[in-house]
């Protein structure tokens, strides 16, 4: 009866078909419509095959349409629809919709009855399913309305009984994207009458295709219920059961989404109990479920391995017995009834029914244990992050690393347990596994101390030859704890073995030992006689000061003393003098430390006196000085400036915490009394022809002022936009100087007016991008220039310097808002050190790879705007870019760049210096302020319409210190 | 019932001489050809005269697999294919065709040349049987013959090694030959998918270790020889030339390179080179690691590891050999153990499996005095380590295989009897799946359940998913109406329509009637409408019709009511219908028996 039905009702659409087509009403559309839709239908009448149509409408796709268009095309899309016979063209079309109705602005309820008409009388499934995912697009597209989301939704169940697997993933995904709690539905009655009538709500009607016979509907059935989970729907618990019944699917991508599915269940109803099959014990659903996933690591599909692993990781309300057997293969079906027979199961551990492998037959068979019991869990869990940890592919192992330390650092007795296993990973065979090994180790360092054999195993590795697998380390050991001082000792002999193989590594091991010194500070102490090889008796020689392996034991020492006032007793007096030199020369390693007598503990009184809350205030007192600076007379007001100059560049040499806050400052500060010397110039007072040579100041001073707002909006991070905004003040009555100056010096018209109007263009951009903080520059330069800008724009440019030196002579100083948190961006290099005497000797015209290790602090995107810079003696420069892999993010605001610039040059004939620093590109159309207009343009490929960016300015910052390298090209020998 | 057979000619409750015979679906297939190490005299080949007792093997076996180049898979072959006579083609994969003859000259010249032995296979015989080997590929399937179809997977264990699945029509049987779960320095893990075969044939070397992680071993092991090279003994490690012993060389090759040891390493017997070049070739069956640093530097270029020669072993100073064979049975190994034996300060270190009856196995067993040949006794008093190194599947791993592969029959070779019993008793625990163990010569009788493919016709099809549900459900058989044609060998499941059409056949209607009795004294009319009235109120969803020509239609079934002239009182129902509609008029016949109801009078 059914069928019969719906063949009538395609019978009837068939006439329905026919009838637009005689009328031919393209002449209504066409006038009614904007030209693009109209272009378009006449490409698709045009078009006699599909093959034509179809790439009429490929280009189609290619150029946006706007807004207000959006609805005539997609009319004639649907019109066209209608016509359409062949399958390919419709289905571009029915993709178009979804395109068209994801158009910013345009609101799609419009077009949701017509989809739907379309969907109702569509025979090919290919179409049916694009359509149906211009639903899903429609429906997203109009979240507000539940009318029609009910209909959509309504639609999906009547089509989920589609034969064509693609029909049913796409009704599945609609009803996963869209679906609510509270809808529940009437089932069609269409299908199947009165059999199964009545209320059922999305979730059920979901789960049922969780047995579809086509694996891809079954995993978007599940991709479905995850999606509802994410939207905030509470999935119900008797889902429970049927996920883990698809765990064993024979697809993969089934299992896949199935752990997730488990996974998510497992987090909504941890406290659940669920019985145990085949017997009557009960457990938490947590618990099952962690076990079910710990049994997919042991899965034949390496993604779901990786997946189980990753999802382990984050189930930490698991209880601890279950925790604990995921490191224990041992216990497989010997654990039986844990919670009854807590003893028992501990007794059949130690026992052993199954040999370890270890000792040669200690596998003989001993008496069989009562095997009537179940297993409480399945037994496939047991061990599972022994098995992820040795598994094949190294993205496994990683992923089970990360899980261990996810629920190591939850649970202190399992990250005790789980500390051999990660102490073993670090002799892993793939590097990425051994580093990331590491640097959970250090994560979870808090928990544990680690035994002497451990720290063996552990310190083995610093010989390895990867330098950041040596750094992770270092890095690790300056959070571990040891318990005894021979692992102290260990330590340190490890420490200084590895100093002497790899003598580049100084700086990080100083600072290992630093941290293991100001750790352990007891167990030091008794080493402290046989470290500095002092004697009771015997006057020892003095060790030499620029043995980096002495300073290493000092830096242990005295960071160990620091926390313990009797160690200094048993330094010697040369201990002392050398405490004095490091003190000073190492001062981030050297704690400052109270000795006793002749006024060594003097030296370090000077650091605690200020705190920074005073600092601060002093900072602030600072600046309000300044703003008193209108009232003052010039000279004045220039002396205030330099005074509050210097104390401010003191203040950030004294406290580093706000070294960046008062840098900006001091800078910005510069920037005023550079303005305002300028301007105070006698040259202002005479005529124009008598001053061209007097322009001289004014413009190096003008040119100046430009390159330190440069610095001032890029070097530093942490800028709000109120400060941006005054360095773009700055900047722009910089600009008008200079605007002024090249109209004193009147070399012809022509340069004048590009320059002014370069100017006003300015002065809109400025307008344009601070609009919110013009309020805040009221009675400032640009304030009275914008008043000014309609007689600007259209007067002469003679005028137009005219009333900019009028305002820019008036212009007061700009208050400038202290930021919150400001940082100045630093680098230093550390290797190469410039204190080598033996010149870099290589061939004439071959390269030679220069090593260059640098650190770099509160640098944003070091990949794309550091680069280094090499000087030659003839002045020839190079810039180099590291490549993107050369920087490591060792914390956060630093970076590490270790990198080979290649240099090469013709022949000299004595060694010479090259310089090389590093440079910090800029460019001013990526103002800090991230305030690019965000053109998102709804179609893909739109982006050529856009205008290049205005006066894009584009420099470089020096922003570390050079460093001297000699070097020596020889001629080639023939 | 169609049965799968399977008879071990060796390992069966044993481990060596692997053979084992299958047959499928009327074909008969030799699983491994192996020799035993534990013997020198004529059970050290498999009994092949189980098979036939003269003449060739060739017309009674299909096809030979070989899982593995070890000799205890393939020692037997050349005999077999040579000596006792096989022309069928033998399968094996790439890696183990080139390494196979290596090993089996290897052997032939040990056996021939040292022992002197006669009536053994020679050089060209091996020769002559390597022609007669088909190459398999990974994941490749294979047609034998029309029917017989095999393919290979990854096992692991050494390099080249397979497992099989050899399928006739719907029946299949997988062959693990030895297998490795857990992967190593050199190989990854073995791999199946969810074949579901009717018979596994497992290994079950280690069917009662449970082995502590792999890291822990190596760990171990790397303990151990640092140990005793820092006290300056030698370190003598017995292992077969191929397999483990490139996984303990890459270990070992690496560890040195870390702590920097200059103590040397040996490697004795020349035929490692020729094996090495080959480990070097076929990186594609090596593991991730090595499959992707190839390129910079191949893992099986060593540096610290050198040739030995046997004036080395006198040699003053800390020293690691590994010597071939692995069960201290005979050759250099043994050589160097008997030197090396008397002072405590030296180690060996068992890195697998020994065979009863071998000086491994003895001295693991704590025997410190050897008995000799010539009746001379050696002195044990080195130190003596196992570590289980060898690369086969432990319990925990046979059973992630059983699950991987999901068999519904399970049987245990390659191991011995008391430990399979044991795993015997935990698989069917387990998976609650048959488990078979059978001995040396005897057959294990699997019965099997093969489906039988039907065609269908579309048009049936098609009318019968219109008449169902909305969609088939997998889960849950679903009758339907056919009929069935068996001709030249194919069967075809059509509508009755078509069969009759394509038989040309007339069709022919069976009606059935039937009269029921009925005490009523109202008129025909009446009474048939008042049967019109009760069969409404009783069958609810059919259609019930009263026709103006006297009769009630329920759905196709008529039913007419006539009174006989003598007795007025009494009616008969006259009830027809035809053959399709059975169900329904047997129960309408014995509804109306019971008469009308009472109410209704």
């Amino acid at each position: 009866m059914a069928a019969h039905l719906k063949k009538r009702v395609y019978e009837e659409f068939s006439h329905v078909v026919q009838i637009p087509h005689e009328e031919a009403p393209a002449k209504k559309v066409r006038l009614s419509k904007p030209s693009k839709s109209a272009a378009l239908h006449i490409d698709l009448c045009k078009a006699t095959t599909s093959t034509d149509a179809l790439q009429s409408l490929l280009q189609f796709a290619r150029k946006p349409v706007e807004v207000e268009s959006v609805e005539g095309v997609v009319r004639i899309l649907l019109e066209h629809y209608y016509k359409e016979a062949d399958n390919s063209v419709r289905l571009k079309i029915a993709s178009l919709l979804g395109l068209l109705s994801k158009t910013q602005g345009f609101s799609p309820d419009c077009i949701v009855d017509d989809a739907i008409n379309t969907l109702n009388n569509e025979k090919s499934h290919q179409v049916l399913a694009q359509l149906l995912d211009t639903l899903l697009v429609i429906g997203t597209q109009l979240p507000e309305s539940p009318a029609v989301r009910q209909r959509l939704i309504e639609m999906a169940c009547k089509h989920l009984s589609d034969t064509y697997f693609g029909v049913r993933n796409k009704c599945l995904k609609l009803l996963g994207c869209l679906g609510m709690m509270d809808t529940s539905l009437t089932k069609d009655t269409e299908g199947q009458g009165t059999s199964s009538g009545g209320a059922r709500d999305i979730q059920s009607i979901i789960s049922d295709y969780f047995g579809d016979q086509d694996p891809r509907v079954r995993t978007a059935a599940l991709k479905a219920m995850l999606q509802l989970h994410e939207r905030g729907v509470r999935i119900h618990e008797i889902i429970y059961d049927q996920a883990c019944r698809l765990l064993s699917d024979d697809y993969e991508q089934v299992r896949s989404a199935a752990v997730q599915i488990v996974w998510v269940l497992s987090q909504l109803y941890p406290e659940s109990i669920v019985p145990i099959p085949s017997s009557n014990e009960e457990i938490r659903l947590v618990d099952d479920a962690f076990g079910k996933i710990s049994h997919m690591i042991s899965d034949g599909s390496w993604m779901v391995r990786v997946q189980a692993a990753k999802t382990l990781g984050s189930m930490l309300q698991v209880s601890p017995h279950f925790l604990e057997q995921t490191l224990d293969k041992k216990l497989m079906s010997d654990l039986r009834r844990k919670r009854t027979a807590h003893e028992r199961a501990k007794e059949l551990f130690t026992s052993g029914e199954f040999s370890s492998g270890r000792k040669w037959a200690d596998d003989a068979p001993k008496e069989r244990l009562d095997t009537n019991t179940v297993n409480l869990i399945a037994s496939g869990a047991c061990g599972a992050f022994v098995h992820g940890l040795e598994d094949e592919m190294f993205e496994v192992r990683i992923a089970a690393v990360e899980a261990l330390s996810q629920l190591a650092r939850s649970s202190a007795s399992f990250a005790e347990k789980c500390l051999d296993f990660l102490v073993d990973m670090f002799n892993d065979e793939i590097e990425e596994v051994r580093l990331q090994s590491i640097h959970v180790l250090r994560e979870i360092s808090t928990h544990i101390t680690l035994r002497e054999d451990q720290l063996d195993t552990v310190l083995a590795v610093l010989e390895d030859s990867s330098r950041d697998i040596r750094e992770a380390l270092h890095e690790l050991i300056c959070y571990t704890n040891v318990s005894t001082k021979e692992c102290v000792q260990l330590a340190l002999l490890e420490l200084l073995k590895n100093l002497n193989k790899y003598p580049t590594d100084r700086n990080s091991v100083w600072k290992c030992l630093k941290f293991l010194g100001s750790r352990h500070p007891t167990l030091v102490l008794p080493l402290v006689p046989e470290l500095l090889s002092t004697h009771p008796y015997f006057d020892t020689p003095e060790p030499d000061m620029d043995d980096p392996a002495y300073i290493a034991v000092l830096v242990l020492v005295f960071n160990a003393a620091k926390s313990c006032p009797t160690m200094p007793a048993l330094f010697s007096d040369h201990t002392f003098r050398h405490y004095a030199y490091l003190r000073d020369s190492l001062s981030h390693l050297v704690p400052p430390l109270r000795l006793p007598g002749n006024g060594l503990d003097l030296v370090d009184s000077r650091c605690g006196s200020g705190s920074v809350e005073s600092a601060q205030l002093f900072l602030q007192q600072s600046l309000n000085r300044v703003s008193t600076i209108q009232n003052l007379e010039a000279p004045g007001a220039q002396d205030l400036l330099n005074f509050t100059i210097r104390d401010l560049q003191r203040l950030g040499e004294l406290q580093t915490e706000l070294a960046g806050a008062a840098d900006f400052c001091a800078t910005y500060l510069r920037c005023q009394l550079l303005l305002m010397k300028a301007l105070q110039e006698k040259l202002w007072n005479m005529a124009v022809p008598l001053c061209l040579k007097q322009n001289v100041t004014a413009t190096a001073a003008a040119q100046q002022i430009l390159e330190e707002t440069y610095k001032l909006e890029f070097l530093y991070s942490g800028l709000e936009s109120r400060q941006v905004a005054t360095i773009h003040h700055v900047r722009l009555q910089a600009r008008a100087l200079q605007l002024i100056l090249t109209a004193r010096s009147r070399q012809g018209l022509e340069p004048l007016i590009g320059s002014c109007e370069r100017f006003l263009q300015d002065i809109e951009s400025f307008q344009r991008l601070f609009l919110a903080e013009l309020p805040y520059l009221q009675d400032s330069f640009v304030d009275q220039l914008l008043e000014l800008l309609p007689r600007l724009s259209s007067c002469k440019p003679v005028e137009l310097v005219r009333i900019l030196q009028s305002t820019l002579r008036q212009s007061g100083l700009l208050q400038l808002p202290l930021p919150e948190q400001i940082h100045r961006a630093t680098a230093t290099i550390i290797e190469p050190t410039g204190e080598s005497d033996n010149p870099l000797k290589f061939t004439t015209g071959l390269v030679v790879a220069l090593d260059i290790d640098a650190t770099l602090e509160h640098v944003q995107d070091p990949q794309n705007t550091v680069k280094v810079q090499v000087l030659y003696p003839d002045g020839q420069s190079h810039v180099i870019h590291p490549k993107p892999g050369d920087f490591r993010k060792p914390g956060p605001d630093r970076h590490r760049l270790i990198t080979q610039v290649y240099l090469s040059h013709s022949a000299w004939t004595e060694p010479s210096q090259i310089e090389v620093r590093l440079l910090l590109a800029y460019s001013s159309s990526s103002t800090s302020l991230s305030s690019s207009p965000a053109s998102r343009l709804g179609w893909s490929d739109s982006i050529d319409g856009l205008p290049p960016p205005e006066l894009a300015v584009e420099g470089t910052i020096p922003f570390s210190k050079p460093v001297k390298v000699l070097i020596m090209p020889k001629p080639a020998r023939r | 019932m169609p049965e799968i057979k399977v008879t071990p000619l060796g390992a069966g409750q044993d481990v060596g001489r692997s053979c084992i015979l299958v047959s499928i679906g009327g074909k008969n297939i030799m699983l491994d050809c192996g020799m035993h190490m534990g013997y020198n005299d004529d059970r050290r080949f498999p009994d092949f005269s189980y098979i036939t007792q003269n003449g060739r093997l060739t017309e009674f076996l299909d096809c030979v697999i070989i899982s593995h180049f070890h000799l205890d898979h393939c020692g037997a072959l050349p005999f077999m294919s040579e000596m006792v006579g096989y022309d069928g083609p033998i399968y094996m994969t790439h890696p183990t065709k080139a390494i196979c003859p290596i090993l089996l000259e290897d052997f032939r010249k040990i056996t021939v040349d040292k022992k002197g032995e006669t009536n053994f296979f020679t050089s060209q015989m091996i020769k002559d049987c390597m022609k007669k080997v088909v190459p398999l590929n990974l994941h490749q399937t294979v047609q034998v013959d029309d029917e017989l179809e095999i393919k290979a997977y990854y096992a692991g264990h050494v390099l080249g090694a397979a497992m099989v699945q050899i399928k006739v029509g719907s029946e299949s049987v997988v062959y693990t030959g030895d297998y490795n779960m857990t992967p190593d320095r050199h190989l990854g893990a073995a791999w199946i998918d969810k074949c579901r075969p009717d018979v596994l044939i497992s290994e079950s070397t280690y069917a009662t270790t449970i082995r502590d992680s792999k890291r822990c071993r190596e760990r171990d092991f790397l303990k151990k020889v640092h140990e005793s090279i820092e006290r300056g003994g030698k370190v003598l490690i017995p292992v077969f030339a191929l397999g483990r012993a490139q996984e303990l060389c890459i270990l070992l090759e690496t560890f040195w390179e870390r702590m920097n040891l200059k103590a040397p390493i040996y490697f004795s017997t020349g035929l490692t080179e020729k094996a090495n070049h080959y480990y070097k070739l076929f990186i594609t069956w090596t593991n991730q690691k090595i499959r992707k640093t190839f390129v910079q530097r191949n893992m099986f270029e060593f540096k610290h590891i050198k040739a030995f020669d046997r004036s080395y072993a006198d040699n003053p100073g800390p020293m690691v050999v590994f010597a071939t064979p692995g069960m201290l049975h005979a050759g250099q190994s043994l050589q160097i153990f008997k030197k090396w034996a008397g002072h405590e300060k030296n180690m060996v270190i068992m890195p697998g499996y020994c065979v009863q009856g071998t000086i491994g196995h003895k001295i693991l067993n704590g025997q410190r005095k050897l008995e000799l040949e010539g009746r001379s006794t050696l002195e044990v008093k080195l130190q003596v380590e196992y570590m289980s190194f060898s690369a086969h599947a432990d319990a925990k791993g046979i059973m992630q295989l059983i699950r991987m592969a999901e068999p519904r029959n399970v049987l245990l070779v390659h191991g011995e009897a008391v430990k399979m019993e044991f795993l015997k008793g935990k698989i069917e625990q387990e998976f609650s799946i048959d488990c078979h163990m059978p001995a040396n010569g005897e057959t294990a009788t699997v019965q099997t359940n093969p489906s039988v493919p039907v065609d269908i016709s579309l048009n049936l099809l098609k009318r019968e998913m219109a008449l169902g549900g909305p969609l088939p459900d997998p889960k849950r058989p679903r009758t339907m109406h056919g009929t069935l044609i068996m001709k030249d060998n194919s069967l075809k499941l059509v509508s009755s329509e078509q069969a009759l059409k394509d038989l040309g056949l007339n069709e022919h209607q069976l009606r059935f009637t039937c009269r029921v009795q009925l005490q009523d004294q109202s008129p025909e009319q009446e009474t048939l409408s008042r049967v019109y009235t009760h069969l409404k109120s009783v069958l609810k969803g059919f259609s019930v019709q009263l026709l103006p020509d006297g009769t009630v239609m329920v759905e196709s079934i008529l039913i007419k009511v006539s009174s006989s002239p003598e007795d007025p009182d009494s009616k008969t129902l006259l009830l027809s219908w035809s053959y399709q509609d059975e169900d329904l008029g047997s129960f309408l016949s014995s509804l109306l028996k019971k008469g009308l109801p009472a109410a209704l009078c």
